[in-house]
């Protein structure tokens, strides 16, 4: 009985849903079916009228991220300062619209459509992990607005709405494993973390290997988060390497060099390069444990250079002098100035007229001159090898000579055919 | 479920006003980009509902629902990914990460129909042999809570593992179309959060009957007394296979649905804490009733897209105060809070109290008398 | 040879780790079916009293064993406030304790993170404890050594202290039949109490010896509460000699697995595994014996 009258009680308005529903998204569906084409018809609703412009800086200030991006954070905030400080962008001060990425990509996504759509922002500037950029790209491409990124990445990307302010695998990767040849190291093992990052870069480091003489004795990936690393050092001493190419994020590399340095290997028998730590790091995994290891970066905090040593006071005179700076800081402080550069040159905020005018771009920034390249909005970089020192700051062992030019998709290196 | 027997009209009201307000007042008030934002809270809400029955109404603890969330959302973003794909038909990632083929096992979903299908059938059938498994072993409680947590914490781990045919930590993402029309059309965007508007309203619709029914009495009744429920001839383990299964399948279609509004499906929404996530607004909308689940889903992902915009660090600590008072203080979720004025004025006390009750202590549940309370049950048991 | 003891050895301090971890676990999801989500948590404070400590005492031997007595007592005293002011009030409710500590687990990451910092902070291992000890030809290092004797020590402690103390005597009765010890004059309430302050100081001590091998911030403790609780659920409620099992039984699974293959993959059979063996035991490895029917 009382099922029922429930039933007939729950069908009639379910139905009349039903139709009201259909019939709403039935019309609208016609309307879209027209436009089937990729192209997309959005207008940007960026205000350049007042005597202000808006940006807006994402990065994660929750979750596992947090650590890394908040850094990020800060040095854009830096920059954003100083650069109003300098009277703004043509003539308009910054006005900063930040948000919290969350450490999601999904989130990321989300905040960044909010970014472009909602607070109409000229320009964001911000993502760190691979997948937070993946996960915007999209966004960015489809509004057809600027994303800048600051972190050294994995290569094979060329968006025309995005600018890679960090390392692409020419400018770090390449360097790292050429440096490690011309030490004569010909054995090398391989160890990252399970994600795209670690396992892209580590497929060109194979290709290249094969080509250049050098043995790869093995490849091992652990799961993000991964505290025991008992397993994999067993394998990597047993493997008979000569160095070891380090792609491991975050809390891995803890546990990883604590169970390298309890198994007896150090930085003279078997030494590690590493491309995921920066100054930042060095404090939590220990300075006992890591001194004297390599990393491959573009830009140190030792760097020696009047821009850097305003760059540096200019950061502890803001955060703090316990406070260190480190690559993505850098390129994410530079991003901002190029950006600038690039308003500057076009004269205007506009989208296509920024993309326009981006080729040639350059800023002294901290870790020397840069150069943005137009064709794939990547920028020319000097790759520097650093050794850990016992204050826990990276000193410059070997640099490139001069500026790398990016190349993306390594067009330019003959084994790495068939890699994109 | 706060419409007790009797009137109808409120039944047919709220759902009438629901479906008002999500199909009539949200499109007209809200931008394009909030609606789509709704959109992705609705397919939230949607897991929610499944919780709910699961949960609420039959006392599993689903730890894990992110698996079979997850499994819709990849299935749907399988074939879109398909369907993007140029010429030679290889996903773009495939090419970046892959060796340039496409595997075996995605060649089916091709097909849009087959798609569909999967994504209906497929979460569902794993939960039902998966139920089946566990259930019948009378495996329950707290460790099926944490089996099913196990369970996403490896569906996670497998996802991120195989980059090279599930995009790994990137996911996939960057769809250009739904089923042939075209994503960035907001227009098509509408369509797809009108699809999701109806399906909630169906799924809410279709619980509501089950609830009403002598299943959902029985559901109820395994919840509070699995033992009794037993003696009388009955099998538990297939009362929990059913309600389990259904959660599974409204949680691949919200997954589903979750892929085209978002434009990105990645392991991040499918491990252990996003699958603990979806638990915070069923809590706090009342875990027992038909729409506090949805409430509560749709506005505590309102207020983690607000709260976190201004305060992150504070929204973490309001997130983990909502759970410790409103698991702690308030069982049965803010749905009580209204019930608990009313029978203070004097209303239909003993019904409500009775058919939202919370499950009893499970591992004692079987020496205990005062399990039993809804009346309907107790009628049919006595 | 050497692969097979090295890995052999890597399985059981693997173990011994996780045994750490959910020693504790075992003891309040034992005696009270409460599943406590913020244990990993505990762990994490114990990491940090380590790291608090070792500001004050410089020498890292002295403040590691210092630490040690510290960790147990910040974390207990922490599980202690925990269960008088929640859990206690959830008594009929285990599954929503889950919940709750759920919460307090979001809460203490976000306050370690507001007074610690969002990065990873160091504790350094003292000087004897650094490098490796040969056995059967294999370098062992002597911190997982040391965790591994710290697990035993654990474990006698607690075995002894249930079986000869008036205590281990209440706990153990609450254990078998909590309505019968209320009604043989136990006091129940007292006893879950102490076991909780017993098991959280567990965590407490892990947490401190956990900084001999990995990273300590915030997430700590959520690297290892999935891994714990499966410890918990695969050896059984009640007694400790399921989890010592199960701890080493996974650890030398996982380190196994991983040897042939990887770690992404060991971590999925072992969880594959796990399900089918619970299938198998769905109570597992070792249970009371009681007379409910489930």
């Amino acid at each position: 009985m009382t099922r029922l009258l429930t039933t007939r009680a729950l069908a009639a308005p379910a139905a009349v849903a039903l139709v009201l529903a259909l019939g709403a998204c039935g019309s609208r569906t016609d309307a879209g079916a027209s436009g089937d084409s990729s192209a997309s018809g959005s207008t940007s609703c960026v205000d350049t009228s007042g005597d202000s412009i808006k940006i807006g800086f994402l990065n994660s200030l929750s979750g596992t991220m947090a650590i890394s991006e908040q850094t990020v954070r800060d040095a854009l905030d830096l920059a954003a300062e100083e650069i109003n400080a300098g009277g703004g962008v043509l003539g308009k001060q910054l006005e900063i619209v930040g948000e919290d990425g969350a450490s999601e990509p999904t989130v990321f996504a989300e905040k960044a459509e909010k970014l472009i759509k909602s607070d109409c922002v000229a320009a964001v500037f911000g993502g760190w992990t691979s997948s937070s950029r993946k996960a915007m790209l999209p966004v960015f491409e489809s509004n057809d607005a600027l994303l800048f990124y600051p972190v050294q990445y994995e290569g094979l990307e060329a968006s025309p709405n995005i600018f890679y302010t960090g390392a692409t695998t020419n400018q770090q990767i390449l360097p790292g494993v050429e440096y490690l040849k011309e030490q004569g190291k010909t054995k090398l093992f391989l160890v990252g973390s399970d994600y795209v990052f670690p396992r892209t870069a580590n497929k060109e480091i194979v290709a290249w290997a094969e080509a250049n003489g050098v043995e790869i004795v093995g490849e091992e990936y652990a799961p993000l988060g991964h505290t025991d690393f008992a397993t994999i050092v067993t394998k990597l001493k047993g493997s008979g390497a000569d160095a070891v190419f380090n792609t491991l994020n975050g809390d891995s590399n803890v546990a990883f060099f604590k169970e390298y340095k309890n198994v007896g290997l150090t930085a003279d028998t078997l030494p590690v390069v590493s491309v995921s730590i920066a100054e930042e790091e060095v404090g939590g995994i220990g300075i006992e444990n890591i001194e004297g290891q390599l990393t491959a970066w573009n830009y140190y905090q030792t760097v020696e250079s009047p821009e850097n040593e305003k760059f540096v006071a200019a950061f502890k005179a803001k955060y703090g002098d316990d406070r260190v700076t480190s690559d993505p800081m850098e390129a994410a402080y530079t991003s901002l100035y190029l950006w600038k550069g690039m308003v500057e040159k076009a004269e205007s905020f506009d989208v296509a007229d920024i993309q326009e005018a981006a080729d040639g771009v350059s800023f002294d920034a901290p870790e020397g001159t840069v150069t943005v390249n137009g064709d794939n909005h990547h920028i020319a970089k000097t790759a520097l090898i650093g050794k850990i020192g016992p204050d826990g700051l990276i000193y410059t062992e070997w640099s490139s000579d001069g500026p790398i030019e990016p190349d993306p998709f390594l067009e330019g290196y003959d084994w790495a055919e068939g890699l994109s | 479920m706060s419409a007790r027997l009797g009137p109808r009209a409120r039944v047919w009201g709220g759902f009438l006003l629901a479906a008002a307000l999500l199909l009539g007042v949200a499109p007209a008030v809200l931008s394009d980009f909030r609606l789509n934002l709704l959109g992705k809270f609705l397919c939230l809400a949607m897991v929610a509902v499944g919780i709910g029955l699961a949960w609420g109404r039959g006392g599993m603890l689903t730890l894990g629902q992110g698996v079979f969330f997850g499994l819709g959302g990849y299935l749907m973003a399988m074939h879109l990914k398909l369907a993007d794909a140029g010429p030679g038909g290889v996903p773009d990632f495939m090419l970046l990460y892959g060796d340039g083929t496409v595997p075996g096992w995605w060649e089916p979903f091709r097909s849009p129909v087959v798609t569909i299908l999967a994504i209906l059938l497929l979460p569902a059938g794993l939960a039902a042999l998966l139920g089946l498994a566990v259930f019948k072993r009378r495996v329950r409680g707290a460790y099926f809570a944490i089996l099913s947590q196990a369970l996403a914490a490896a569906f996670a781990i497998l996802l991120i593992g195989q980059q090279k045919v599930t995009g790994g930590t990137n996911g996939l993402n960057g769809f250009r179309g739904f089923f042939g029309y075209d994503l960035s059309d907001p227009v098509n965007k509408r369509m797809l959060y009108y699809i999701a508007a109806v399906v909630l309203l169906l799924m809410v619709a279709a619980v509501r009957l089950l609830m009403r029914s002598r299943y959902g009495e029985l559901l109820v009744a395994v919840r509070d007394q699995e033992n009794r429920v037993r003696f009388l001839g009955y099998d538990p383990a297939l009362v929990k296979v059913v309600a389990y299964t259904v959660a599974a399948a409204f949680a691949a279609i919200g997954g589903a649905l979750f892929t085209p509004i978002v434009g990105i499906i990645s392991p991040a929404d499918v491990g252990v804490v996003p699958s603990i996530a979806f638990l915070v607004g069923v809590a706090i909308g009342g875990r027992a009733t038909l729409l506090g689940p949805v409430l509560g889903a749709i506005g505590v992902s309102w207020a983690e897209t607000s709260l976190s915009e201004s305060f992150p660090s504070f929204w973490t600590y309001f997130q983990g105060a909502l759970f410790i008072v409103v698991v702690a203080f308030l069982p049965n979720g803010l749905a009580t809070l209204g019930q608990v004025w009313r029978r203070r004025r004097g209303g239909s006390g003993a019904g409500i109290a009775a058919d939202d009750a919370v499950r009893p202590d499970a591992r004692r549940s079987d020496d205990q008398e005062s399990g039993v309370h809804d009346p309907a049950v107790s009628g049919r048991t006595a | 040879m050497d692969a097979l003891v090295s890995q052999l050895f890597a399985g059981l301090s693997l173990g011994s780790v996780l045994l750490l971890a959910a020693l504790g676990l075992a003891l309040t999801f034992g005696q009270m079916g409460v599943i406590n989500m913020a244990h990993g948590e505990f762990m994490m404070a114990g990491a940090y009293t380590a790291f608090v400590v070792q500001g004050v005492i410089a020498d890292a031997g002295v403040s590691l064993l210092v630490s040690l007595v510290i960790g147990f007592l910040v974390g207990g005293l922490l599980g202690l406030l925990l269960e008088v002011a929640l859990i206690s009030r959830m008594y009929k409710r285990p599954l929503d304790t889950l919940l709750v500590t759920f919460g307090v687990a979001l809460v203490l990451q976000q306050a370690a993170r507001d007074v610690f910092g969002a990065p990873n902070v160091d504790v350094r291992a003292p000087s004897w404890l650094s490098g490796a000890v040969e056995i059967l030809g294999v370098g062992i290092p002597k911190t997982r050594l040391f965790i591994l004797a710290l697990a035993v020590l654990a474990v006698v402690a607690l075995s002894l202290a249930l079986r000869y103390t008036p205590l281990g005597r209440r706990i153990r009765a609450t254990v078998q039949n909590r309505d019968l010890a209320e009604t043989s004059g136990i006091s129940t309430r007292a006893t879950d109490r102490l076991t909780f302050f017993l098991g959280s100081g567990v965590a407490g001590v892990a947490g401190v010896a956990l900084t001999l091998l990995g990273s300590i911030g915030p997430t700590l403790g959520t690297n290892y509460i999935v891994d714990a609780f499966l410890v918990v659920v695969v050896g059984g409620i009640g007694q400790l000699k399921g989890a010592v099992i199960a701890a080493i039984g996974l650890g030398l699974l996982q380190a196994g697995i991983e040897y042939s293959t990887t770690a992404s993959i060991a971590k999925v059979l072992v969880f594959v595994i796990i399900v089918a063996f619970l299938q198998v035991r769905p109570q597992g490895l070792v249970s009371v014996r009681t007379r409910s029917l489930a």
